[in-house]
């Protein structure tokens, strides 16, 4: 009896989880146009609601109206899967994520190991849309997603295991209790942090690594095809993926729920919101870099980078317990 | 037999109806897909027996970075109408016979394993215990496997060198 009345809980709480992540990526892209807006010298939407803090319901009800028109030639089954392989991973990764002490969904040993493999699947969404759409500017998007992701990601995995060698816990809650009292592994590991944030962002391919779907030259890239719920399914797992990737560097770096006078919940939302915001000021700031520099700099830089970083971690690590 | 066993046993179902798939499809992606979906399932049921880093790397590893290589090739080979007609005329019924063999060989052990798995719940295996087994008793296995690795890597790079201009 327990266990179940324990099961129900837990589906309790995914599903105000869940409303609450729609909730909060809907209000996010209203955030980044009004940001983007005022770093670009212009208002962005502010009609709908009180500084147009409604755009987005406006947006949604638009979107779920829209007419969803697949192409003759698409492969419909494969079609319809890409965009819910966008956002379903992240959703889930969401569920090992620690908002504050025992908050958290899945309490689970290998929770940083988990949150990894669920962005690493979010290729798939790319890769099969650009696919299933037989369109050559999808297709193209497509292969450019896929190298840059498996790029990214060997590095992404490495720049992370600084952390969980000094807090020796692949778990989200047991990272952020090592951190107590202002020791933010930012401090120790601040090359770790760097390599994690570059990772993160092409992870959630933002600009400037968004070359699958850069504009300029591929259209849409890999969405090129795709319209209404479809195509907002894409953009729903963009914006929760910035949103993971902003909650997990405020669990292993920046401290998670610690902090002064305020609650840890509260704490752990303004630390996520300061990293998107810096996520839309590189989107304002920086041009895209050419394809093969972008893939150059993954293999030939950054993944040496994160390698030496585990080594000398690694030393400190051991010289300090023997 | 508890929950977490029954999870176990449904998402090896799960996996085996998706791998069986993943042969008899004649669309290569499609195929593919289901693999993923087969690899997926084996780490759900990796999990509910306890073993979390088994799981989460049978998602990061093969569903997310080898499987995705695979994809990343396929994509730029031929899928069209003739392509699977053709694939559809090999299939045939060709892949019966060695699936009643695999499930001749395969029954017997899975029977066998269930006879000695105890009744309770699976107790959960901590990163820290695996690694000490893994760095202690087979410290050796692991040695060979990463000098194959890194021999693997060394001709990955000599094949795929370009020869200099003179």
């Amino acid at each position: 009896m327990t266990a179940s009345l324990a099961a129900l809980l837990v589906l309790i709480l995914s599903a105000v989880l869940l409303a609450a992540l729609m909730v909060t990526a809907g209000v996010f892209t209203w955030a980044e146009r009004r940001i983007l807006g005022f770093m670009q010298e212009r208002l962005g939407p502010n009609r709908v609601g009180p500084f147009g803090f409604l755009q987005w319901v406006a947006d949604t009800v638009k979107l779920i109206t829209k007419e969803d028109a697949p192409p003759a030639g698409a492969d419909r089954p494969a079609y319809l899967l890409a965009p819910v392989l966008a956002a379903l991973p992240i959703l889930a990764g969401f569920g090992v994520v620690a908002f504050a002490p025992g908050w958290t969904i899945a309490d689970l040993d290998m929770g940083v190991m988990f949150v990894m493999g669920m962005l690493a699947l979010t290729v798939y969404a790319l890769v099969l849309g650009a696919w299933a759409s037989r369109n050559r500017y999808a297709t193209l998007g497509g292969l450019r997603a896929a190298a840059q992701l498996l790029a990214y990601e060997s590095f992404l995995g490495l720049s992370l295991m600084g952390v969980v060698l000094i807090a020796g816990s692949f778990n989200l809650g047991e990272i952020v209790a090592a951190q107590e009292g202002g020791r933010w592994f930012v401090l120790v590991q601040p090359l770790g942090c760097a390599l994690f944030l570059i990772a993160g962002v092409a992870a959630a391919h933002r600009l400037p690594f968004d070359l699958q779907e850069s504009e300029q030259d591929l259209v849409a890239g890999f969405m090129t095809e795709y319209s209404g719920m479809n195509f907002a399914l894409f953009f729903l797992g963009e914006y929760l993926a910035v949103l993971l990737v902003a909650s997990l560097a405020v669990t292993l770096f920046f401290g998670g729920w610690h902090g002064p006078l305020l609650p840890g919940p509260v704490w752990f939302g303004l630390k996520v919101a300061a990293i998107a915001f810096v996520f839309v000021w590189i989107r304002a700031t920086l041009p895209r870099p050419r394809y093969d520099q972008l893939i150059g700099f993954a293999w030939k830089v950054a993944l040496p980078l994160a390698l030496v970083n585990l080594l000398v971690t690694g030393w400190i690590v051991v010289g300090g317990a023997a | 037999m508890s929950w977490a066993g029954l999870f176990a046993v449904w998402a090896g179902s799960l996996a085996l109806v998706a791998m069986a798939l993943a042969v008899t499809r004649p669309n290569v992606v499609h195929a593919l897909i289901w693999v993923v979906a087969g690899l997926l399932s084996l780490a759900a049921g990796f999990f509910a027996l306890g073993a979390g880093f088994a799981g989460a790397v049978q998602i990061l590893i093969y569903a997310g970075a080898i499987i995705a290589v695979f994809v990343f090739v396929v994509m730029t080979i031929d899928s069209g109408p003739e392509a699977i007609a053709r694939e559809r005329g090999w299939l045939g019924t060709g892949w019966k016979l060695p699936l009643a063999l695999v499930v001749l060989v395969l029954a017997p052990a899975v029977f066998g394993l269930a006879a000695t798995a105890g009744p309770g719940a699976p107790t959960p295996v901590s990163p820290v215990a695996l690694g000490a087994t893994l760095f202690g008793p087979w410290a050796v296995a692991v040695e060979a496997a990463s000098a194959m690795l890194i021999a693997a890597l060394l001709g990955a790079r000599h094949l795929a060198r370009r020869e200099r201009a003179p």
